[in-house]
C-alpha cells in the first residue's frame, strides 16, 4: 500500500476501547482521502438528523494520501464531524505537525464514537493506544495543556487539544494543534468537548511513507518546488509578509468589509496591514511540515506571543470591528488560540454584537465588561476572553453570531451564510466569491473556493469582479480543485503556484492511481456532492443557499466598490445547471450515478 | 496634487508609502511605474481608484494609483 497506511482507528470513549480496523482502499481512492473519504466515512456511520453534540455524533480525523509524504506541504489533516454551528458537514484542516506524526504512527485516520463519562485524553504511540484520565486537564488553556502532555511524552509527542471553549461547548470552538495551529472552522472543538475528549497525543516511529514511484515523484516534486518558489505569491509575497500582506489589497479594492459589512473600505487598514506587522511586531516566521513557504507568524507585543495573526484573524478583529491597534488584535489572537476559539467566527461575532450594541438591541446595563462599540480596541481582546469561558454576556457570544443576534430578534444582522460567520471579503464587490460564499457546503467560508484569486489577485488570469459572466463556471472549478487538495492532505496556498496536473502527478507518483486533470476533478466533483447529499439529509434546502439581506439588498455605500450589491440571484440557477443539480440545488440521479454515487436503477 | 500613488509590500522599500505628483496631460501608468524604477514584472496588482488598471491605462487628475507585487494568502 502507497501513501495510504491502510489502517483506521476506532475509539469508542463510553467503553473506552479502541481497535483498529482495515482501510477499505478502494472506497479511500475513489474519495481521495482527508476531507473526502472522511465525509464518506461520516455519511455511512452517522444519521444527519442528529444533534451534533450528541453521542450519536462521530468526530472523524483524517489525513490525505499525500500526509506525511515527501510532497510540499504534505502534512495536514482533517476534522470531520457534523457541525454544532452550521448543521452541515464540518471538516476543517490544519497544518503543523500533528497530521503527519499520526500517519508516522500508522493511521489513516481515527473514527471517535460516543462519550467518555469524564474527561479523558487518547495517547497513541505507534499500536499502544490508551484512553487515560484528563481531570487534570480539563480546564487548562491550550498552551499549558501541551506542555504538561509534552512533559508526560517527551518533546517530539505532537498534540492536538481543545481548549477551555470547547469544553464549554461553545458553537465557534476551534480543535488546535502544535500549539498555535488549527482546525477552526464550524465548531469542531465542541464536538470534541461533547465527547469530554480533551486532547490526542500522538508519536510515530515509521517515518517514511511508502511510495510507489519515488523516481517520478523526485521529478514531480522538483517541477513543483520550482513552480512554489517561482511563483510571486508564493515564493515572495507570502513568505516575506504573511497572509496579513492582503490587508491593504483587499481594502484598496474597496471589499474589506468594516463594522460588520456596514462599509467596505476601512479608512486605518495600514495599521494593521502585513506591512505594519513585519515592522513592528514580528519575531520569526514559522513553518508547517515540510512547507516551503513559510507563511505562519510569530509575533509579540507587550508580555504576550506566539503564532500569528493571519489576514482573517486581523480583518475580523480589526476592520469589522473598527479597530485599527494591531497589537491588541495580537493580544486578541492569542487568547483565541489559547481558549481554542475559531478567530473568524470569534471576531466577526464581536462585530455583530457591536452593530446589535449600537442599534439598541443589546442594552448598556447588560454589558457586563468593556463597551460594546465599534473601535474599541481593549473591549475585543477582553471579550475574546470572556466570550471563550462563557462569562457573562460572553456566554451568549459563545453561540456565534447568528444565534446571539437570533436572541434579540435581528438575525439579519449575523454576517454568515448558514449560520457561519463570513470571512474577509465583501461579496458585494466580488461577484463569484460571492457564488461561493451562498453555496458553501460548511457555509460562510473563503477557502471552500477561494475566487479572490483570480477576481482580485489575478490568479491564474484576472476577472472583472464586477462580472457575472462566467462565474458560476468558475466556482464550481475551484470549489472542485479545492475539494481534491483538502483530500490529498496537501495546502490549499499550493494552488498559487500549482495547476490541477500538478496534484494529478503528486497523487500518482506517491499512489500508483492513473488519474488525469480531468478524473481528479471528477473526484472533486463527487466530493462535493456527497456533502451537499449529507447537507440535504440533515434538512437544509436551497433557501440556505443565500447570503445575509444587506449583501442583497443594500450597496456598499463608499470606497472603490460603491453601489455594488451581490447580484446572487442571477448567478445561483447557472451554477445549479453547472453542477447537474436540478432547479432546487438537488443532484440529479443522472448526476450521482455519473459520479458512482448511486447505482443506477431500472426503469 | 493630482495624482496620489501608493506603494505596497516590497515596493515600498526605497520609495516609502505614497507619493503626490502634479499631473501632466497624457500620462499614464506605465510613466508611473518607470518613474518609480519599478520592473514591470514586479508589477502583479494595479489598482486605478480601487479598480483594476492596466499599464497603458491614461491617468486623470485626482487618480488614485495603488501598485502592488505579486500578493495572495486567505
Amino acid at each position: 500500500m502507497y501513501g495510504y497506511v491502510g489502517k483506521i482507528l476506532r475509539i469508542n470513549l463510553k467503553e473506552r476501547v479502541a481497535n483498529v480496523e482495515a482501510l477499505d482502499l478502494e472506497v479511500a481512492k475513489k474519495f481521495i482521502g482527508g476531507r473526502g473519504l472522511g465525509t464518506k466515512m461520516l455519511m455511512e456511520e452517522v444519521d444527519p438528523k442528529i444533534d451534533a453534540l450528541s453521542p450519536e455524533n462521530k468526530l472523524i480525523v483524517v489525513s490525505g494520501p499525500l500526509t506525511g509524504t515527501p510532497t510540499p506541504t504534505g502534512g495536514r489533516y482533517m476534522v470531520v464531524t457534523k457541525s454544532p454551528l452550521t448543521g452541515t458537514v464540518a471538516s476543517s484542516n490544519s497544518g503543523g505537525y500533528w497530521g503527519a506524526e499520526l500517519k508516522f504512527a500508522g493511521y489513516d485516520g481515527i473514527i471517535i464514537e460516543e462519550k467518555a463519562d469524564s474527561p479523558v485524553y487518547v495517547n497513541i504511540e505507534d499500536d499502544k493506544v490508551e484512553i487515560k484520565d484528563a481531570s487534570n486537564l480539563w480546564g487548562k488553556v491550550v498552551s499549558e495543556t501541551t506542555d504538561l502532555l509534552e512533559k508526560e511524552y517527551g518533546g517530539k509527542v505532537k498534540v492536538l487539544t481543545i481548549g477551555p471553549a470547547g469544553e464549554k461547548l461553545s458553537r465557534i470552538a476551534a480543535i488546535m494543534n502544535d500549539k498555535d495551529r488549527a482546525a477552526g472552522r464550524s465548531g469542531v472543538g465542541a464536538v470534541m468537548g461533547s465527547k469530554n475528549l480533551k486532547a490526542i497525543t500522538v508519536r510515530g516511529s515509521n517515518r517514511k511513507a511508502k511510495v510507489k514511484e519515488p523516481d517520478k515523484l523526485k521529478q514531480v516534486f522538483s517541477r513543483s518546488i520550482k513552480k512554489i518558489r517561482d511563483n510571486g505569491v508564493t515564493g515572495q509575497g507570502l513568505p516575506t509578509y504573511g497572509t496579513a500582506v492582503l490587508v491593504n489589497v483587499i481594502n484598496e479594492s474597496g471589499v474589506h468589509p468594516t463594522n460588520n459589512f456596514q462599509d467596505g473600505f476601512f479608512g486605518n487598514a495600514d495599521d494593521i496591514s502585513g506591512e505594519t506587522l513585519a515592522e513592528k511586531y514580528l519575531v520569526k516566521k514559522e513553518a508547517c511540515y515540510r512547507c516551503p513557504i513559510v507563511c505562519g507568524r510569530y509575533c509579540k507585543v507587550d508580555d504576550i506571543e506566539g503564532g500569528g495573526p493571519e489576514y482573517e484573524t486581523i480583518w475580523a478583529y480589526g476592520s469589522d470591528c473598527g479597530v485599527n491597534d494591531l497589537g491588541e488584535i495580537i493580544k486578541a489572537n492569542y487568547w483565541c488560540n489559547e481558549l481554542g476559539l475559531d478567530t473568524i467566527s470569534a471576531g466577526a461575532t464581536l462585530a455583530a454584537a457591536m452593530e446589535l450594541y449600537q442599534k439598541g438591541y443589546i442594552k448598556d446595563e447588560e454589558v457586563d465588561g468593556p463597551p460594546l462599540e465599534f473601535g474599541n480596541a481593549h473591549a475585543v481582546m477582553e471579550w475574546t476572553k470572556k466570550m471563550g469561558l462563557r462569562e457573562g454576556l460572553g456566554d451568549k457570544f459563545a453561540e456565534g453570531s447568528y444565534r446571539l443576534a437570533e436572541m434579540y430578534g435581528a438575525p439579519e444582522l449575523s454576517m454568515s451564510v448558514k449560520k457561519q460567520e463570513l470571512p474577509a471579503y465583501d461579496p458585494r464587490g466580488i461577484q463569484g466569491q460571492g457564488l461561493q460564499y451562498a453555496t458553501s457546503n460548511r457555509g460562510g467560508c473563503h477557502v471552500r473556493g477561494y475566487l479572490i484569486s483570480p477576481e482580485i489577485l489575478g490568479l491564474p488570469e484576472k476577472l472583472d469582479r464586477f462580472s457575472l459572466e462566467g462565474k458560476p463556471t468558475w466556482v464550481k472549478i475551484f470549489q472542485d480543485l479545492t475539494a481534491v487538495i483538502d483530500s490529498l492532505g496537501l495546502c490549499l496556498f499550493t494552488s498559487f503556484a500549482l495547476g490541477v496536473e500538478d496534484y494529478a502527478d503528486l497523487y500518482n507518483a506517491v499512489c500508483g492511481t492513473d488519474h488525469t486533470a480531468q478524473s481528479i476533478l471528477q473526484a472533486g466533483d463527487r466530493i462535493w456532492n456527497i456533502e451537499k447529499l449529507f447537507n440535504l439529509e440533515s434538512g437544509l434546502d436551497s433557501s440556505d443557499d443565500t447570503l445575509p439581506k444587506r449583501l442583497l439588498e443594500e450597496p456598499i455605500p463608499e470606497g472603490p466598490s460603491k453601489g455594488w450589491i451581490t447580484k446572487l440571484d442571477e448567478m445561483l440557477p447557472k451554477y445549479y445547471e453547472e453542477r447537474g443539480w436540478d432547479e432546487k440545488g438537488v443532484p440529479t440521479e443522472e448526476k450521482l450515478v455519473e459520479l458512482g454515487l448511486l447505482m443506477k436503477t431500472k426503469a | 496634487m493630482d495624482i496620489e500613488v501608493r506603494f505596497f509590500a516590497t515596493l515600498r522599500e526605497g520609495r516609502g508609502k505614497k507619493v503626490y505628483l502634479d499631473y501632466e496631460e497624457g500620462i499614464d501608468s506605465y510613466n508611473i511605474i518607470r518613474l518609480f524604477k519599478i520592473k514591470e514584472e514586479d508589477v502583479a496588482i494595479l489598482l486605478i481608484n480601487g479598480r483594476n488598471g492596466e499599464l497603458n491605462t491614461k491617468l486623470s487628475k485626482g487618480d488614485i494609483v495603488s501598485i502592488f507585487p505579486p500578493v495572495g494568502g486567505g
